[in-house]
């Protein structure tokens, strides 16, 4: 018996050491809605544990891209592998099994609106635990306290703001404390304040629990905060355009619509005032 | 004595110590809700002096594994011992500062609110009946409003809008109404008779299946078919737009969300459902040929000739009135309760049945309240 915790706990620490093994493998996707295609060739690698950023213009298929990592739709063509899993060719059940290990939150925080926020966290929980109530109930006031909505357990989302649902969304993402959290756009919409306060506890839960975190955002600090290796869509070229540390990136990028992203720069020169005649 | 778990902890019990509680690899979801019953019970059944979680070994800990050391901690205190965590490495206290887990715990669920007492749901509901009464008035206001700004100008009403909404009511109707009407007919004419072929007069089937028609069924089955196929889509499109700020939206754009909304649903209904019902009695007439003709000896000439003898002008004309007058109910029912919803998915599903049950008792209500005025005065 003890043997075998020994070697568990050697396996864990292999896999600790192991830093640069893929936990998601997305190899030649091209997506897209009915015909149109909005993503083509897409291949990309994301590390156990680390967190990695996915950013773009709006409008360029973060989402989507978000979309067909989860297996919510199918691709046109292309492989996704997600923790060993291939989704795009597994059977129901190994792929039931994998989202028991991933967590998402949706762009727009897709609470259920008919229960309160407590019910909401706790719907994983009850799911898939054999706890009891009360344990739920510690577990739920847990996790709100995490996201700072203390007190708004027994409110229904239609009665919070639209910051307060991100982040009860947040909540019930991490309801069973997955190993990977995809998250779509976490703080958009939130004060800088709160929005820091999120990326903190981000950087918390991955380095304390070892989380793989997958971020769609716009936030300029929020990237340089959280990521060490970040891909950059674009609309035109209908890929990756950019990969790699977003500090490199920005002071060093060959390609001019990553350095303006980077930097906050309009595109075009005569939209910057002061410079027009 | 000590005892054993595979999986992820070592309880170990001595005289002077106390108990000591080793975890081991991962306190997560998985192993949280075993250890935590078989140490609580552990504890209840010998209650130590001092109880000590060692967490030197454990390789991962989250919130599931802090509500096993709380509830530890709680049951030990009930028994009037001492809690203390050993060996705490730096990730292990990372997660437990998160949660607060030395200072003030972060785990209590605030109390719900108490269910209110009688004296006060009923005062609620009191006020809710005034509020949904000055919500209804207020709307029937802005309808007329609408109205008349349309008549006034007529440019301004949506056409486009409007023209759809009468495919949509009208002729998507159009088969189902046809059919139900048909059967309908059908029926009628054979059931019937059954009854008069007693007294030979077969031939009065035909007006049976005509009056009934004109006058009562034909209005109210198209109404009913139009209240569940529009006014439900009506009430599901505006609640939908309700609660996802759309119509907070065209207000602001400076919209009068009424002329908008409503009056393109209210006029097509108005114009279209007449003409349904008009359908709605010439195939329920020729539901009644069929059997006619085919049961009962009746010449195709015979029953056309006997249902216009029994028809009078004003049959249709109150018919037509009448289903008009419904198709307004309709659609008024329709956009009154998607605008009064609010909330989220459940509040379109509560406004949509809330429309299609309201505007059906009331197309019987009115049907009653006109059968009795008809009768004293024409
Ligand atoms: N359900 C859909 N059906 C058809 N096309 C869609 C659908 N959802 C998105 N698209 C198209 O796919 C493209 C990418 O959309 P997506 O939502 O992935 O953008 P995004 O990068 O997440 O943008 P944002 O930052 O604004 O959220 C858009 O051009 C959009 O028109
Ligand atoms: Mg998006």
């Amino acid at each position: 018996m003890g043997f075998h915790l020994c070697r568990d706990y050697q396996v864990l620490g292999i896999a600790r050491l192991m830093a640069e093994e893929a936990i998601i493998q997305v190899r030649n996707l091209e997506a897209g809605y009915g015909t149109q295609v909005i993503l083509r060739n897409i291949s990309f690698e994301v590390h156990r544990g680390e967190i990695f950023i996915i950013l773009g213009g709006s409008g360029c298929g973060k989402s989507t891209l978000l979309k067909h990592m989860i297996g919510l739709r199918p691709p046109i063509s292309g492989k996704v592998k997600v923790d060993g899993v291939e989704i795009t060719e597994s059977d129901q059940k190994t792929y039931r099994k994998l989202l028991r290990n991933i967590g998402v939150l949706y762009q727009s925080s897709a609470l259920i609106s008919s229960m309160t926020l407590a019910e909401n966290v706790a719907l994983p929980i009850r799911e898939y635990t054999g706890l009891a109530d009360d344990e739920i109930a510690s577990l739920v006031a847990m996790k709100l306290a995490l996201v700072d909505l203390h007190g708004y357990e027994h409110h229904l989302p239609s009665e919070i703001s639209g910051g307060m649902k991100k982040r009860a969304g947040l909540a019930r993402a991490m309801a069973l404390n997955p190993d990977i959290l995809f998250f779509d756009e976490p703080t958009a919409g939130l004060d800088p304040i709160t929005s820091a306060e999120i990326d903190e506890l981000i950087l918390k839960i991955n380095r304390s629990l070892g989380t793989t975190m997958v971020i769609v955002t716009h936030e300029l600090q929020s990237i340089f905060r959280l990521a060490k290796r970040v891909i950059m869509l674009d609309r035109t070229a209908r890929g990756i355009i950019a990969e790699g540390d977003p500090t490199y990136l920005r002071d060093h990028s060959g390609n001019k619509t990553v350095r303006h992203f980077f930097n906050r720069i309009p595109m075009s020169e005569e939209m910057i005032s002061g410079r027009t005649r | 004595m000590t005892r054993h778990n595979g999986s992820s902890f070592r309880i170990e019990d001595k005289k002077q110590e106390g108990t000591t509680v080793f975890f081991t690899g991962k306190l997560d979801v998985r192993s949280a809700p075993d250890a935590l019953r078989s140490i609580t019970e552990h504890i209840e059944r010998n209650p130590p002096g001092t109880l000590v979680a060692d967490l030197a070994n454990v390789s991962y800990l989250d919130d599931f594994g802090v509500l096993v050391l709380d509830r530890i901690r709680k049951t030990v205190g009930k028994k009037g011992g001492r809690f203390l965590l050993r060996g705490t490495g730096e990730k292990a206290g990372e997660i437990l500062s998160l949660f607060n887990f030395e200072g003030g715990w972060r785990g209590t669920l605030k109390e719900r609110q108490p269910r209110a007492g009688l004296m006060v749901s009923l005062g609620k509901a009191t006020l809710d009946q005034i509020a949904d009464l000055r919500f209804q008035i207020a709307f029937m206001g802005s309808v007329l409003l609408a109205f008349l700004t349309v008549v006034r100008h007529p440019g301004f009403l949506r056409l486009e809008d409007t023209v759809a909404s009468m495919k949509k009511t009208g002729v998507d109707a159009f088969p189902i109404v046809a059919l139900i009407s048909f059967l309908l007919g059908l029926i009628m004419a054979f059931m019937s008779s059954v009854q008069l072929q007693q007294f030979g007069a077969n031939i009065y089937v035909a007006s049976l299946v005509s009056l009934a028609m004109v006058r009562e069924l034909g209005p109210i089955m198209t109404s009913i078919i139009v209240a569940g196929r529009s006014g439900s889509a009506f009430a599901s499109e505006i609640a939908t737009m309700k609660i996802s700020e759309e119509v907070d939206a065209l207000f602001t754009m400076g919209f009068d969300v009424t002329r908008f909304l409503v009056v393109p649903k209210v006029l097509a209904s108005i114009l279209v459902v007449p003409l349904l019902s008009v359908f709605s009695n010439l195939f329920a007439i020729l539901g009644g040929l069929v059997v006619g003709v085919s049961m009962l000896d009746l010449t195709a000439n015979a029953y056309m000739t006997q249902t216009f003898k029994t028809l009078r002008f004003f049959d249709l004309w109150f018919g037509l009135f009448k289903s008009g007058f419904f198709a307004l109910l309709i659609a008024w029912m329709g956009c009154l309760r998607g605008f009064q919803a609010s909330g989220g998915a459940s509040a379109v599903g509560k406004a949509t049945t809330s429309a299609v049950v309201s505007s059906i008792f009331l197309i019987i209500l009115w049907d009653s309240i006109f059968a009795v005025i008809i009768r004293y005065w024409g």
